[in-house]
């Protein structure tokens, strides 16, 4: 991966940069280019608390290239308490023991090195919330 | 709009054809349909391939099967929808006829998927699913789909048995099929002994990967009715999208894309769920079948896991589904499923199907999707 399309989504990778819509409210995470409930282009761009919950998940026991020396890892859509939905791995846990519903916290972690260029990727990673 | 008809198919022998290329086996595909359809006139061709530059580093097939045919002034062009590629494909050939741009309009899907590495083919698939969002997580189709089988067990109670019966049925079905890649039975224990591949999905609930190809030849109604043969009406055609990245839709368990092409190719052809004898479905998981029932509107939300395990959708059920074993038996050679699907309908609706030929049948529905169902295609096809 050359290093222009992975630092271009930096602001939404290590900092849950989200966008609100102006007109309704909707929050986008990924942005959109226009919104998908009302169609504004008018948008303000809010940071995620990183808090929400699993909203369903699963374990990766075959991985794609660059991952397999985490197998098996977690996996899920965590639902954040702003509303967007991210799909992220779940790390620092017994995976056999999450369960839907779980609150779950950010964390900023190493996700892979590409082999071929060198970049180290970092990115949002969930890990259980115990309230600490 | 003029109306259309299928005067021929081209099905080869599904697998892993180490011996022949892709330009091979399309071209084998369209002069098998070719000499079903007893003409060698195309006005053009759609190519339904997914990733030529993946998985053979070939791109640009509008050039590359029309040469290896012999036939190199076709005009031809490639049409791409991830594992949709090949309902898309015949979608097009469909535009062309009814628009009137061309008389004859062949629709090849083809994919040879075995000349890279089990590794590269997963990261082939997996372009399919949000690059920057999903894939750059780690995340895997079986992945994505185990995420849906996980919240289709927590909302409905859908169990491992009503998984295990979809992988079941197909491939009873498939064992009948002598184009299929895995032509033989197997059982539940089978399944629960393979390995798990992203819980709860183990390896017997995903669809293979295959090389192979499938044609069809499309024309007038008017033009098909001067043919000796049978043809078969193309009465519905639907085609919808949704969000690439399962975690932005808001019920990951509504498939929209197939609710919507199913809808729409129903409303073109005027007809409602319950007039459609049976269907061939894009089940490139166990899970996914259960979903399509209910998004196609055979069940009820949730319930599509006890049909399926109550027989609803076997060779001598209510409502077959997959008669030719579907991905799972058959092989998904992705860009040449979707249409593989319609030679299947048309095998059964001429009543060619041999030992899996359906009994009773005048109408057939196709469903054929990209990804986590981020694309969707339907056809509906009649005996006349």
């Amino acid at each position: 991966m050359q290093v222009p399309r992975y630092w271009r989504e930096i602001p939404k990778r290590y900092r849950l940069e989200a966008a609100q819509c102006k007109k309704c409210h909707n929050i986008s995470f990924p942005e959109k280019f226009s919104c998908p409930e009302c169609g504004s282009q008018d948008f303000k761009t809010i940071k995620l608390s990183g808090k929400g919950k699993i909203s369903t998940h699963t374990i990766i026991r075959i991985a794609p290239e660059g991952f397999n020396d985490q197998v098996p890892y977690g996996m899920g859509i965590i639902e954040m308490d702003e509303g967007p939905r991210i799909m992220a791995q779940i790390t620092d846990c017994d995976p056999e023991k999450l369960k839907t519903g779980d609150r779950m916290i950010y964390q900023f972690r190493r996700i892979r090195e590409d082999g071929s260029t060198g970049v180290i990727m970092y990115a949002y990673k969930f890990v259980p919330d115990v309230g600490i | 709009m003029r109306k259309l008809a299928i005067i021929g198919i081209g099905l080869i022998k599904w697998g892993e054809l180490w011996e022949k290329s892709m330009r091979q086996i399309a071209a084998e595909a369209v002069f098998k349909c070719l000499e079903d359809a007893g003409t060698d006139r195309i006005d053009t061709m759609t190519i339904g391939n997914m990733s030529g530059g993946l998985f053979n580093g070939q791109e640009h097939l509008s050039s590359l099967i029309p040469d290896h045919m012999g036939r190199k002034n076709i005009p031809a062009m490639r049409i791409e929808s991830a594992c949709a590629s090949g309902g898309m494909a015949v979608r097009t050939a469909c535009l062309e006829v009814a628009s009137g741009f061309s008389d004859y309009a062949i629709a090849v899907g083809v994919e040879k998927m075995t000349d890279i590495s089990g590794n590269e083919a997963t990261y082939a698939l997996a372009t399919a699913a949000d690059q920057d969002y999903e894939a750059f997580h780690g995340v895997t189709f079986p992945g994505l789909y185990a995420m849906m089988a996980k919240a289709h067990m927590d909302r409905y109670g859908t169990t491992r048995e009503q998984l295990s019966s979809v992988v079941i049925k197909n491939h009873y079905n498939g064992s009948l099929n002598p184009n299929a890649q895995f032509p033989f039975k197997i059982t539940g224990d089978q399944v629960l002994k393979s390995p798990m591949v992203s819980d709860p999905l183990r390896l017997l609930d995903c669809s293979p990967i295959t090389d192979g190809a499938a044609a069809v030849m499309i024309t007038t109604l008017e033009e098909a009715k001067k043919l000796k043969k049978q043809p078969v009406f193309i009465s519905g055609i639907g085609h919808a999208s949704d969000s690439i990245a399962l975690s932005s839709r808001k019920d990951i368990l509504k498939l929209e894309a197939v609710e919507l092409s199913t809808n729409t190719a129903l409303k073109m052809a005027g007809k409602s769920i319950k007039d459609i004898d049976f269907a061939e479905v894009h089940d490139c998981f166990s899970i996914a079948e259960i979903m399509i029932l209910e998004a196609l509107g055979v069940v009820a939300p949730g319930e599509g896991g006890k049909a399926s395990s109550d027989g609803l959708t076997g060779l001598d059920g209510d409502f077959p589904v997959n008669p030719s074993g579907g991905l799972k038996s058959k092989g998904h050679p992705v860009g040449a499923t979707g249409v593989a699907q319609i030679c299947e309908a048309v095998t059964q609706l001429r009543g060619d199907a041999g030992e899996r030929q359906l009994e009773n049948i005048r109408t057939g529905l196709t469903q054929n999707m990209g990804g986590s169902a981020g694309s969707s295609v339907v056809h509906i096809l009649e005996v006349i």
